[in-house]
């Protein structure tokens, strides 16, 4: 190779940092969503190189439904801790309160409550006016449509029809008072690209990620960790899986994968072979057909 | 894996020549298609009765589009071999998406053409084509496709390649290369196909993968648009930006602009450790040697390559709103990391992009293409787009609805395309020598009073140096006035002529290296009164090249000699 040519994977990280500068240097108040996830532990690698020597010039935000894994939870807090970072952790206490979970309400109707609104709560209570987010366009099909500078209209909602063209790297960061902007800096990185990098960069990530014996419950074709007091159909019954996450969400509703690859270049090895995408495990996507696409025009990441 | 390359290419094609479907194939080939994808898609393809596997719906993302059976937006696609990871700007080839293809064609290192082999080279095809010339997309890939229902016929081929080659030439696409291929069943996708034995090319995707990368990557002339100031404390103060061309290393000479301040990189400090080169693409923080005032917006610069500084510069537009535009309103330009409020001062003329024909213009609407005269309240440090694609592109936003409206491409500045404003009541005399008209003056006169001739300084780049040479020859007792064109390049030669004339030296700071504007410059001064120094003739320290210019002008009998000057005498 050229030795004046960057390897893909540090074209992605050059675009990723001149987006978090371009919105740090042209909003107000800018804050980042922070999943506690592989693709924000990325997202928070590239903002640290972006403004090196500098700390973080944002607050991280996590949306909390209280149904996180509890390895989530310690990493969250330990991460944010190691980082020096300001965290903000933002709850629909509301909704927890009246009881809400995806078997009293469904997943779609939780997920409206315990994300959505509560994102759209703590995004208006914080006055951001930019929230960075570590979704990709590989992700799923509505998200290959989305600008990486993605404007939400008053009410926190997204018009796919109606998006700004966006050409070269010249974004658009023109909003009103209470209109904000979803930036989304990993736009075309991919899940290879995600763990290749975790990998080059030494990125710590949640140990739910690699492969270790878990107590699981096989519903269809589904692995679901058993957490969070989750309540069992007749007939199931716990057992003991060499098992690991491929993406994280809320335990009731992230099914986890038999896997023996606990250790990076394993996880990797895995995923050459793999021939299924990372979402088929996130039950929420497969309510609808679309359903990822009406989320998101309700205000979901 | 980590170690290959990326390449970013869009692709355009009408509504039934098989866009989609090659964009599946390839995805599937390249093994980009997951299992439980392809569950979903045999699902959907059942709901349109379309009969086998449509790989079409890889790439047709929305409900409302599924629904309309079209792809209506820009919708981006990734794959890799072991060689390369590609990006995939998908856009639709429909007649009023022009915009679309624009927004995908703006990062593209290849565009490929898709041609149906039955239809042959059809008005869309040539409009893509063009768009492509336009965005300045460095590689093209025309795809002949459909091959199947031609029986494989090399004269169908050949055809299309000879008419596809000669509208080509027409716009200057270059580096064109042409394939026979069915996405449907792919034939000289992934390997060359036995029913085409007479095509002695490379498969498709071996093409994508051995296409140059960013072709049109400039390693010589530095352009660091500062984009973000990193201060964490008073120690350090960090210049944050994307490196637009040029090679950075510590210890390099930069120019600043507007400033024209010259110093140098005394670090490239990252989060893994300082750097000792940077290049484009890279995004990088700059540390000066000196402490010098530079904001975002600002621009670092190679001091003896610098760009065109001017308020006024013709472009291409492509008008991207459903509401029409044109002169007489302000819009906001974003070039670079810039900003500024601006107006379209002049519509030269429109594109018709079907016959490529100028056509008269008075506004411009939705998908049409425009050749304008923009005009900003501000300088803008820029380079046409065609040289450089980063310091001659820009968008126009609407400062009321705040929508993207316009993507601009700055074309190299010509006396035709940007006529020079017009200084008003001003009436010139004549040459300042004697055998002006109406002066009783002569220059022997003026330099007996000022101890000089007059005469015009001809200085591209270096505004330091400008500066301090006016301080110099002040101080030695010339009477002198720079003349910078942060306002207007194109007023500087009349200006000069009347400092001229009123006996002065005029040094003319002039960042355009627009030869036009020097001749003309030249052109009013007197034989032997004109001196040009390019800024790669000077030594790098300022007051070094202040001392070769004073003796070039002693040379050419402008100034008394110096020894002269120093004992008193001619004063």
């Amino acid at each position: 190779m050229d030795s004046r040519t960057l390897s893909h994977l540090r074209a992605l990280e050059a675009e990723s940092i001149h987006i978090m500068r371009e919105v740090v240097a042209e909003f107000a108040k800018p804050v980042m969503l922070y999943s506690i996830g592989k693709d924000s532990s990325v997202m928070v690698r590239l903002a640290q190189k972006a403004f090196f020597p500098g700390k973080l010039p944002f607050p991280l935000l996590h949306v909390d439904t209280t149904y996180k894994f509890q390895e989530m939870i310690e990493f969250r807090d330990q991460f944010a801790k190691d980082l020096g970072a300001e965290l903000i952790v933002h709850t629909n206490q509301k909704a927890i309160d009246e009881g809400a979970n995806p078997f009293k309400l469904g997943t779609s109707k939780c997920c409206a409550l315990l994300k959505t609104r509560a994102l759209l709560d703590a995004l208006e209570a914080g006055g951001y006016d930019a929230a960075f987010g570590g979704a990709r366009r590989d992700e799923e099909k509505s998200r290959a449509k989305e600008r990486v500078f993605s404007f939400r209209d008053k009410f926190g909602q997204w018009d796919p029809k109606s998006q700004r063209p966006e050409l070269w790297s010249l974004y658009n960061s023109k909003v009103e008072k209470g209109e904000s902007i979803r930036v989304f800096p990993l736009s075309n990185w991919t899940e290879m690209d995600v763990w290749a990098y975790i990998e080059l960069e030494n990125i710590p990530i949640v140990p739910l990620y690699y492969a270790k014996e878990r107590e699981m419950v096989v519903r269809g074709n589904q692995l679901i960790p058993l957490e969070h007091n989750m309540p069992l159909a007749p007939g199931e019954k716990p057992q003991m899986i060499m098992s690991r996450m491929r993406s994280l969400g809320c335990t009731f509703c992230t099914g986890g994968i038999a896997s023996d690859a606990d250790t990076m270049p394993k996880i990797i090895n895995e995923l050459v072979q793999f021939r299924r995408s990372e979402r088929e495990n996130r039950i929420i996507d497969h309510d609808q057909e679309g359903s990822m696409e009406l989320k998101k025009r309700e205000g979901y990441f | 894996m980590s170690e290959s390359q990326l390449l970013r290419f869009s692709t355009a094609g009408s509504v039934d020549d098989g866009k989609s479907t090659l964009i599946g194939r390839l995805l599937f080939e390249a093994k980009g298609v997951y299992e439980d994808q392809m569950a979903s898609l045999q699902k959907s393809s059942i709901n349109r009765s379309t009969g086998p596997i449509d790989f079409s719906l890889l790439t047709d993302g929305l409900r409302a589009e599924r629904e309309q059976g079209i792809t209506i937006d820009v919708a981006y696609r990734y794959f890799a071999t072991p060689k390369r990871k590609f990006i995939i700007a998908d856009t639709p080839g429909h007649e009023q998406y022009t915009r679309n293809m624009a927004t995908g064609a703006s990062t593209a290192d290849l565009a490929i053409v898709l041609i149906d082999a039955r239809k042959g080279v059809l008005p869309q095809s040539r409009r893509h084509a063009y768009i492509a010339s336009l965005l300045g997309i460095p590689y093209i890939a025309v795809a002949v496709n459909k091959m199947d229902l031609v029986e494989f016929s090399e004269t169908v081929f050949d055809q299309i390649q000879k008419d596809f080659s000669a509208y080509a030439k027409d716009i200057g696409l270059k580096n064109l290369a042409f394939f026979p291929i069915s996405a449907l069943d792919g034939d000289n996708i992934v390997e060359r196909s036995a029913r085409t034995p007479w095509f002695k090319g490379t498969p498709l995707l071996e093409h994508l993968e051995s296409a140059p990368v960013a072709e049109d990557r400039n390693f010589t002339e530095l352009r660091f648009p500062v984009q973000y100031v990193i201060r964490p404390n008073l120690d350090f103060r960090g210049f944050a930006g994307q490196l637009a061309s040029g090679v950075l290393k510590p210890g390099d000479e930069v120019m600043s602009l507007p400033a024209g301040r010259v110093t140098r990189v005394k670090e490239l400090p990252t989060f893994d450790g300082p750097l000792k080169e940077a290049f484009p693409p890279m995004s990088i923080t700059v540390v000066l040697e000196d402490e010098i005032d530079l904001s975002r917006g600002d621009m670092l610069v190679d001091p003896n390559h610098v760009p065109h500084v001017s308020r006024r510069f013709a472009a291409k537009l492509v008008w991207m709103l459903d509401e029409a535009g044109g002169p007489n309103r302000t819009y906001l330009l974003k070039h670079a990391t810039q900003t500024v409020p601006c107006e379209i001062r002049r519509i030269r003329h429109r594109v018709d992009i079907n016959t490529l024909e100028n056509v008269q213009a008075e506004k411009l609407e939705l998908n049409e293409i425009a050749a304008v005269v923009m005009e900003t309240r501000r300088p803008l440090y820029f380079d046409a787009y065609s040289k450089n694609r980063a310091m001659g592109a820009f968008i126009l936003i609407d400062p009321i609805s705040n929508l993207t409206v316009a993507a601009g491409m700055i074309e190299e500045s010509t006396p035709e395309s940007v006529e020079p404003l017009q200084l008003r009541n001003l009436e010139f005399v004549g040459e300042a020598n004697e055998s002006a008209t109406g002066t009783q003056l002569t220059n022997a006169e003026r330099f007996a009073r000022a101890g000089h001739y007059p005469a015009t300084v001809w200085l591209t780049a270096r505004r330091a140096v400008a500066y301090l040479l006016e301080r110099r020859l002040f101080d030695l007792g010339c009477q002198v006035h720079v003349l910078a064109d942060d306002s207007e390049s194109h007023l500087l030669p009349e200006l000069s002529r009347v400092l001229s004339n009123a006996g002065l030296i005029a040094i003319c700071s002039i960042a355009s290296p627009d030869p036009s504007e020097r001749d003309r410059a030249a052109g009013f001064a007197a034989a032997n009164r004109f001196l040009e120094v390019p800024a790669k003739e000077l030594p790098a320290r300022d007051d070094d090249a202040v001392e070769v210019i004073i003796k070039r002008l002693e040379d050419l009998g402008v100034l008394r000699r110096k020894d002269r000057f120093e004992r008193g005498e001619g004063i």
